[in-house]
């Protein structure tokens, strides 16, 4: 390219100047677009998220709860519970209990029948409404937790909850598991196992319950069309308990 | 009357009575302690009744702090010269009560010592947070109000002060019913009556409090209260005891009528035992009925009957609002409607309470402070009610 061209002609450079501006940027996006791919794909197929990966609502967990499957006396989700989070597996009204079996019988029919109650992790949790400080809050990905740094113990969020889903600590803990931070004069309740869930594993209760062969908790992303949950929620009449607070669980039940 | 014209004698029942306050802090702190070291194992409440006994205090306070100040209200906003004259006393005794229920409030978070959180992370869709904005609005305007009755070159400013008053308190008590009418899912509170039934109780409760508070202030001082005013003061105390009936009968009846309710009426009404016998025996029989014969049966109503009737109000205030929370709380969560129900967590059964001592003490101690800050307030500021003067003015008018 010399001075005369620019002076004889210089529509025909702009354009050309345009075209490769142009060319270039349409190849670098696709570039950059065929080397996140694999990653990307790799992200949807295994449901991992990278430690510095920011939660996205791409992802929404759940849990799906045959009680057909849930055996009456089988208590193996409570004991995995306790047991992966530290609790003291105490039955006193004043022990936190993060998930309990409950024993139902129809009133009318008299059919009995038992399930595993735990938070019910919802879109709209009421305990997230009313907590005074923010403490209790929603995860992007769906998960209800409880940032124990700022509750400040005021237990209305106890009050709050319509599934009796959470628990006040009462008194001084000892032997607290470095990854399930705890702590007395503060509210808590199920994690839906987040520390595992961040390292790509399934909760502790349904980890529990595929063991012992019984297969009533399924695990997975709701948002994900092609996982098991999202599957099986489509082809099953499940439920979510209270759907008439409108609340949106996470945890649904099918069975009841 | 200044505190220069106290005598010696009186200055040594007033140390007494600062050093008996004194003392019954002290034993709130002792309890606030016991509960702040070993964790609220030390009280009776639990996973099922998560708040006790120092919520029943506390709301007892809030709640009579609006009231009490019902007081000054009828005084500047509705023009009442015999109440315009008590707007000093009720502020006090206001911005005691408030003290006391607040502190009570905050002593028996889980974590007290990080109270300062609420006010560095604040969420607007929580009802509790609002409270926290109208308490300290409360603070700040009971203040000023107190300035504009009590200086006269403030006067001017005592009637719209006196209106911003009126509303916050409206709004601050409508805040405290809405903690509870809030809870949708629990069959005691999810009502819309709750904001009104508060505002209505809050009359009742805080002019009991403002009468026995006078009727001390007027023996102390050897004096007598004007019989007209007086009159006055216990017929509007029956009104208001008649209302907050009318409101209660009324959140019950609606809650008897749908089917859904009826298993917790039942509770509350008749089958709970200590519920039942507190909502029948405390609050409608020494609270209500008790009060209202002592206010309108012929050759009653005296002064001393006026104050029988206050301290039997209190008293039924006391038993309503631990049927209202502990009662509320004791009867299960309906989860599974149209199934019996049973678990290791309380599921489908009656929550058990009893209170501790801890608890006991730590809400007399916030009553303490309300009293101690009532009566430093009433010596320090000329609050004692000039019946004389405000007669004469009526007569000039």
């Amino acid at each position: 390219m010399n001075q005369a061209n620019i002076d004889t002609n210089p529509n025909l450079d702009a354009k050309t100047n345009l075209d490769r501006r142009d060319f270039l940027t349409k190849s670098s996006v696709g570039l950059a677009g065929l080397a996140i791919a694999p990653g990307m794909l790799l992200f949807d197929l295994a449901h991992g998220r990278a430690q510095d990966e920011a939660v996205s609502n791409k992802v929404r967990w759940g849990m799906l709860i045959d009680n057909n499957q849930c055996e009456s006396g089988c208590n193996d989700c409570v004991t995995a519970c306790n047991t992966e989070n530290g609790l003291s597996g105490g039955t006193k009204p004043t022990d936190s209990q993060w998930i309990r079996k409950v024993q139902l019988k129809d009133t009318h029919s008299g059919h009995i029948s038992s399930l595993p109650m735990m938070c019910q992790h919802c879109d709209e949790p009421p305990c997230v409404d009313v907590c005074p400080t923010q403490a209790s809050f929603k995860r992007a990905d769906g998960i209800v937790l409880v940032d124990k740094h700022i509750c400040i113990g005021c237990r209305y969020c106890v009050m709050a909850c319509p599934y009796q889903a959470r628990s006040f600590v009462h008194e001084v803990l000892t032997d607290q598991k470095t990854e399930v931070p705890r702590g007395k004069g503060t509210v808590e309740s199920c994690t839906l196992c987040v520390h595992r869930i961040d390292k790509g594993e399934t909760t502790a209760c349904a980890e529990a319950c595929t063991k012992a062969g019984h297969n009533a908790i399924l695990f997975g992303d709701l948002n994900d069309p092609e996982s098991a949950i999202a599957k099986r929620i489509r082809s099953v009449a499940s439920t979510q308990i209270r759907a008439d607070l409108g609340l949106n669980t996470g945890i649904r039940y099918e069975g009841i | 009357m200044s505190s220069t014209s106290f005598s010696r004698n009186e200055s040594r029942y007033f140390y007494a009575l600062a050093a008996l306050g004194l003392f019954i802090v002290f034993l709130g702190y002792l309890g606030m302690h016991t509960m702040e070291e070993h964790g609220h194992i030390v009280s009776g409440m639990n996973n099922q009744i998560v708040w006790g006994l120092p919520h029943v205090f506390a709301i007892f306070m809030i709640v009579a702090a609006s009231g009490v100040l019902n007081i000054g209200s009828i005084g500047t906003v509705f023009g009442q010269a015999p109440y315009k004259i008590r707007t000093p006393l009720a502020g006090v005794i206001a911005i005691g009560l408030l003290s006391g229920g607040l502190a009570v409030l905050m002593l028996d978070l889980g974590r007290p010592d990080r109270i300062i959180i609420a006010a560095t992370y604040f969420n607007p869709t929580s009802v509790f947070a609002w409270n926290i904005f109208l308490y300290s609005g409360f603070f700040t305007l009971a203040v000023l109000y107190l300035w504009t009755s009590m200086e006269k070159r403030m006067y001017a400013w005592s009637k719209p002060v006196g209106f911003a008053m009126f509303t916050w308190r409206v709004i601050l008590t409508s805040g405290t019913g809405l903690i509870f009418a809030f809870l949708v899912v629990r069959q005691a509170y999810a009502s819309a009556l709750l904001p009104p039934m508060f505002i209505v109780l809050s009359f009742a409760w805080g002019l009991a409090v403002f009468l026995l508070v006078q009727s001390a202030m007027f023996a102390w001082h050897d004096k007598t209260i004007d019989p007209a005013i007086l009159k006055r003061m216990k017929n509007l105390l029956g009104i208001f005891v008649i209302s907050s009936l009318y409101l209660v009968a009324a959140y019950h009846m609606t809650n008897l009528y749908f089917a859904k309710q009826t298993g917790f009426e039942l509770f509350i009404l008749r089958d709970g035992g200590i519920y039942p016998m507190l909502f029948w025996g405390g609050y409608v029989l020494i609270g209500s009925l008790l009060p209202l014969a002592l206010v309108y049966t012929p050759g009653l109503g005296g002064a001393k009957s006026t104050v029988a009737a206050s301290s039997l109000v209190v008293i039924g205030s006391f038993a309503l609002l631990y049927v209202f929370i502990i009662g509320g709380q004791a009867y299960p969560l309906s989860i599974f409607p149209g199934y019996e129900v049973s678990s290791s967590f309380g599921d489908g059964q009656i929550g058990k309470y009893i209170p501790s001592l801890p608890e006991v003490l730590l809400g007399s101690g916030g009553l303490a402070i309300a009293y101690l800050i009532t009566l430093v307030g009433t010596r320090i500021f000329n609050t004692m009610p000039d019946d004389a003067s405000a007669v004469a003015a009526k007569n000039d008018h």
